[in-house]
């Protein structure tokens, strides 16, 4: 009778695989699936402030959020419809590749490695960066390349690591990681003096340095930037239509800042007569078309997110705690990088 | 027809066949879970297999207690990473041994105040989650001043926010002499304690086990010391550019990860001894009382190998516990297992090999250090006739 | 995992192992004393007796009195007399103590996570039925049948409460729980559900069928040799591969799973404890009774084995608690990872101590009480067993 037990395991290990296959549906191209379940599911950062972080009343905020919001009001005309999946950096790839996320907002670098064998595409870059380093003005340092033998504080999960090895490397100097994955940690370590160096996009060093020291002018970012850092939303490859819209929604929000049509100024552009600004808000119809959604989604972007530069003061600049300057990210033709193709 | 119901009515047959479909269901679901996986992998263009461990890594190691660049592979990466977890859960299980042991004797101390101190210290370091005690112990090391400023607390030991630096002896070929004469002298305390016990129990006569083996570990390395000059030369820590060069030194993210550990799991073997202790029945040392034996004696021959056998089964988990624990490590910075396998498989993207490489090593070591306390177990056990 | 023991008051005996550590140089010296005979006030004969009856006893009573001086009133300090209680954050930049403006600030974000903020009263109703709930079960006098029942409809109410959608209230979906609400139903979840599972790994263990124990034994072993972080993430992050295109389940889920299949090894091991503490007598007497397996186990050996392991299990429900604060490594929202998000706003991030501390109380409440209370139940439980 003792047998009766392996007949007991057995309806145990069914019900544990049919609890495994209860889960949602979902169709296999990500386009008709987002919109069949009605919301965009959107891979972010667990908490990286200005990028996506939830504020006070737990609503998530940030440059990176705004990209799925944008998507989201693309889609379905209502920048709320999102889900978010807090990601820790670890997480990020196989959330993506398994199909658990539909977009990956999170501060990813794109490089080669991840556009192929990992199975990704990248949607146009969000955030142009480039890491460099960060000293105490005590040390009375004017270059990188006097870094020889210092301890080095690193931020993991983009390319930070291997960059700042390249580049000691390269200058035939050596250094000592500290690497710590919670942002605020590091910074604690880095201004209690564990580390000569800190690390990180350079960005982010001007605003570290200005929000978290009493005295800004006691560290100095050194001049040198050691690398590229195009954080990117990232997708799943194999699904144009919706790499499309991701791409796209985002030009929307570069193009409104171009033309200087922001949330609150869209309503009245509806009624301009430049034909580019009719093409883009739908008064001309067919980019809503082509793309297979609502020809006023461009509309809904700007109205509900606003343009690229309303996005990006609000998180991060001046209208923002971290008071980054636009710098790279500037437009092109204020001297930035930031650049949509025509919307035609 | 009727022999087959008859087989089905013997309880051996009925075993058999239900195993038989128990072991088809698991492969059946695991061969599903394998094929669904590998196909997964495929429709995603994803890279699979071990291949990228023959790659060039490219990111440099904190600590590392073998020769290590960034140009080296990423296994070496891992195996780097694999010996720091080894040492400092190494060195953690011995710190929290002797501070719980310590912790749980004065728990039940007749002196009140040293019982209380004991009692508040085990409530609170077992009721806060580990991960928060490493980030404070980590913060107090942060405070600590910088290398310029660091304390000096004996001549030549610093203590500053990059860590304690210490003077180590310069090295010396006398030094790997004498080595090896500690390790004869320790084989040779070994045989003499054996010889003592043997002796005892044949004649009854006791024997100086414990001069004549503490001088059989201690003079032949002496001895080796001093026959190939003294050589006594340290090299002493001393300021240049950013930080101390020379003599030996141990990061603050080793330190505050070894205190944590020992901190966390020394408040759970203070419960253990303090049972295991509680477990002898007071008449046990009355006897030994009756037979004259010095209460050092009792505590050695009576209590403690009685109490070994309540300690030793729930110490084993807490060991096993401590090592895997040490894989916090990620949250203050120490390169251990965890930390490197992160950074290939963020590096690489190829987090399933990663993770499952990860775990196969804990296994490993999870298994030896149960294959070892079950030995020990076994050899302190009551045995039963 | 730690054996509770009753806190017994101290023997005299025992008093004279407390220099085991170094039993080499200090001669044991306890035992010899002889009580002093109360002469004077009571509170100083107390403390000769129990403080300074030996010179290793003062000597240590002294150092514990230089400790608590050197510790407890730059504490107090810091904690209390100097810490600012509300304000904006330069109000804490000029002072010298803790600025608990930040809890002042962040508390909402640190109890709920991203649940919407105007229907935060809903997971603190949950919460406060959940541990009004915990607390209830712990008393004797409630063990009975319609405890069941009404621990049936208080989690109908949570359920309720949390998602929402009917009786007027608007739909919150799962991904938007954090803070408490997930470190509570976690814990709660993980243990309930791995309890049943764990008697029957715990009876696979000892099976005569050589296929089901290997199966359990290398499950046990498999469990409790990998760190739970890993076990966590391969429930989350591995799990979606495993399954065939286009399903997937739940992130809240399967972190569960992954903690219920963690938990369940260890509580495996308790049971397995308990089961061999029953004397191989009652074994034979239910065979002789010509009871069936399942009759035997149900009737006979269960009753008994589950009451000796009921400690263990509360040990096991706060490990269980505490690792909860794991989960931020697969991006769930428990308390720890929202007091760490709540740091990360560059206004406040001079001010971390104050969130970790906070934090830091309040696992310390939930696991103080119930460890506590486990070692009431073992109390109780001896008084069963001793006859």
């Amino acid at each position: 009778m003792k047998t009766r037990l392996s007949a007991l395991a057995i309806a145990a290990t069914l019900s544990v695989s049919a609890l495994a296959l209860s889960g949602t549906a979902q169709a296999g191209a990500t386009f008709d699936g987002v919109k069949q379940k009605g919301y965009v599911q959107c891979g972010v950062n667990l908490g990286l402030y200005g990028f996506s972080a939830p504020d006070d009343k737990g609503k998530w905020s940030g440059l990176d959020v705004d990209v799925c919001r944008a998507v989201a009001a693309a889609m379905f005309g209502d920048a709320e419809k999102v889900k978010y999946t807090p990601l820790s950096a670890q997480q990020r790839l196989p959330a993506l590749q398994s199909g658990e996320i539909d977009i990956l907002a999170r501060n990813t670098t794109r490089t080669l490695t991840r556009d192929t064998a990992n199975g990704l595409n990248f949607a146009p870059t969000n955030y142009y960066d480039g890491q460099g380093f960060m000293v105490s003005a005590k040390l009375g340092l004017k270059s990188a390349k006097q870094l020889n033998g210092a301890t080095v504080c690193v931020l993991p999960g983009t390319t930070t690591e291997q960059n700042v090895a390249d580049f000691f490397r390269a200058n035939k100097m050596t250094f000592k990681p500290v690497v710590i994955e919670k942002n605020e940690e590091l910074h604690k370590a880095f201004f209690s003096g564990r580390c000569d160096a800190l690390t990180s996009d350079a960005s982010q060093l001007a605003a570290i340095r200005a929000a978290e020291t009493p005295n800004p002018n006691d560290y100095v970012i050194l001049p040198e930037l050691i690398s590229k850092e195009p954080l990117s939303p990232a997708i799943r490859q194999g699904d144009e239509e919706w790499a499309n819209l991701v791409t796209w929604a985002f030009y929307a929000m570069v193009q409104a800042e171009e033309k200087g049509i922001t949330s609150e100024s869209v309503d009245s552009a509806m009624t301009s007569p430049d034909p580019d600004v009719k093409r883009l808000l739908g008064v001309t119809a067919g980019n809503g078309k082509a793309l297979g959604v609502e020809e006023n989604w461009a509309f809904n972007v700007i109205k509900q997110v606003g343009n690229y530069g309303q996005s990006y003061e609000r998180n991060v600049g001046t209208g923002s705690k971290l008071k980054m300057p636009r710098g790279q990210n500037a437009l092109y033709t204020e001297g930035g990088m930031m650049y949509a193709p025509p919307l035609k | 027809m009727s022999n087959l119901i008859q087989a089905l009515n013997s309880a051996r047959v009925r075993g058999w066949l239900y195993q038989g479909l128990f072991l088809a269901g698991a492969l059946a679901v695991a061969g599903y879970l394998v094929s669904n996986t590998l196909t997964n992998l495929a429709n995603r263009g994803v890279a699979t297999g071990f291949g990228f461990l023959e790659r060039e890594a490219g990111f440099e190691i904190g600590e590392s207690l073998m020769s290590y660049a960034a140009s080296d592979t990423y296994l070496r990466a891992l195996v780097v990473g694999l010996l720091n977890t080894l040492s400092v859960s190494a060195a953690a299980v011995v710190l929290a041994t002797v501070l719980g042991v310590a912790i749980g004797v004065a728990r039940l101390s007749s002196n009140w105040m040293v019982g209380r101190f004991a009692a508040v210290f085990v409530e609170t370091v077992r009721n806060v989650p580990l991960l928060l005690q490493l980030v404070v112990w980590y913060t107090i090391m942060n405070r600590l001043p910088s290398p310029r400023e660091a304390l000096e607390v004996v001549p030549h030991v610093f203590l500053s926010n990059r860590g304690m630096k210490f003077p180590v002896l310069a090295d010396h070929p006398g030094h790997g002499w004498a080595f090896l004469a500690l390790l004869a002298g320790i084989a040779a305390a070994i045989a003499i304690v054996r010889y003592g016990r043997r002796r005892r129990e044949a004649t009854g006569k006791p024997f100086p086990t414990l001069p004549a083996a503490i001088a059989a570990v201690v003079l032949p390395p002496v001895a080796v010391f001093v026959a190939t000059g003294a050589p006594l030369a340290l090299d002493v820590p001393a300021l240049a550019g950013f930080n101390f060069e020379g003599g030996g030194s141990v990061t603050p993210e080793f330190t505050a990860l070894l205190i944590g550990l020992s901190v966390y799991t020394a408040g759970f073997i203070a419960e253990i001894v303090r049972s295991g202790i509680l477990a002898v029945p007071h008449g046990q040392t009355e006897a030994g009382l009756a037979l004259g034996l010095s209460p050092v004696q009792i505590l050695r021959l009576v209590i403690l190998p009685q109490a070994l056998r309540v300690i030793v089964p729930p110490l084993t988990s807490q060991y096993l516990n401590l090592t895997k624990n040490s894989s916090l490590a990620v949250a203050i910075g120490y390169p251990d297992l965890v930390s490197v396998t992160n950074t290939s498989a963020n590096q690489t993207g190829q987090v399933v090999e990663a993770v499952a490489m990860m775990m196969a090593v804990y296994l490993v070591i999870s298994l030896c250090i149960a294959g070892f306390m079950n030995w020990y177990n076994r050899r302190v056990a009551l045995v039963t006739r | 995992m730690s054996k509770e023991v009753p806190t017994n008051t101290t023997t005299a005996w025992a008093a004279s192992y407390e220099e085991e550590p170094s039993q080499a140089s200090v001669p044991p010296q306890a035992n010899g004393v002889t009580a002093l005979k109360p002469l004077g006030w009571a509170p100083v004969n107390w403390a000769k007796a129990n403080l300074f009856n030996t010179p290793l006893n003062t000597a240590l009573t002294v150092l514990c009195l230089a400790i608590l001086w050197f510790t407890v009133p730059p504490m107090v300090n810091w904690l209390l007399l100097n810490a600012v209680w509300s304000g904006s954050s330069e109000a804490c930049r000029e002072a010298a103590g803790a600025c608990w403006s930040i809890i002042a600030v962040k508390h909402r974000l640190i109890f709920f996570g991203t649940y919407p903020y105007e229907e935060q009263w809903r997971p603190f109703l949950a919460c406060g039925l959940f541990v009004a709930m915990l607390g209830i079960s712990g008393v004797r006098a409630f063990w009975r049948p319609a405890l069941s029942v009404a621990w049936a409809l208080v989690l109908i109410a949570m359920g309720v409460l949390m998602w929402g959608g009917i009786l007027g209230l608007t739909y919150v979906a799962n991904d938007r729980w954090g803070g408490l609400p997930i470190t509570l139903m976690l814990s709660v979840f993980a243990i309930a559900l791995a309890f049943p599972l764990s008697i029957l790994l715990a009876l696979g263990r000892q099976s005569s069928l050589p296929a089901i124990r290997t199966f359990c034994i290398g499950f046990i072993e498999l469990m409790r040799g990998v760190p739970l972080v890993s076990v966590l993430f391969m429930a989350s992050v591995m799990f979606p591969l495993f399954l065939p295109e286009g399903v997937t389940v739940d992130k809240l889920l399967r972190a569960l799973a992954g903690l219920t299949l963690f938990t369940a090894a260890y509580l495996a091991e308790a049971v397995r404890g308990g089961l061999q503490a029953i004397p191989k007598g009652q074994y034979e007497a239910a065979d002789a009774l010509g009871l069936s397996y399942w009759q035997k186990t149900r009737l006979i050996v269960l009753p008994q084995a589950l009451r000796i392991v009921i400690p263990p299990i509360v040990n096991q429900f706060i490990s269980c608690f505490k690792d909860t604060s794991l989960v931020t490594i697969v991006g769930l929202y428990d308390l720890l990872t929202a007091a760490t998000v709540a740091t990360t706003d560059p206004e406040w991030r001079p001010y971390f101590a104050e969130v970790y501390v906070f934090a830091g109380m309040i696992f310390w409440l939930f696991c103080f009480s119930m460890s506590r209370y486990s070692q009431w139940l073992e109390r109780l439980a001896n008084r069963y067993t001793r006859r």
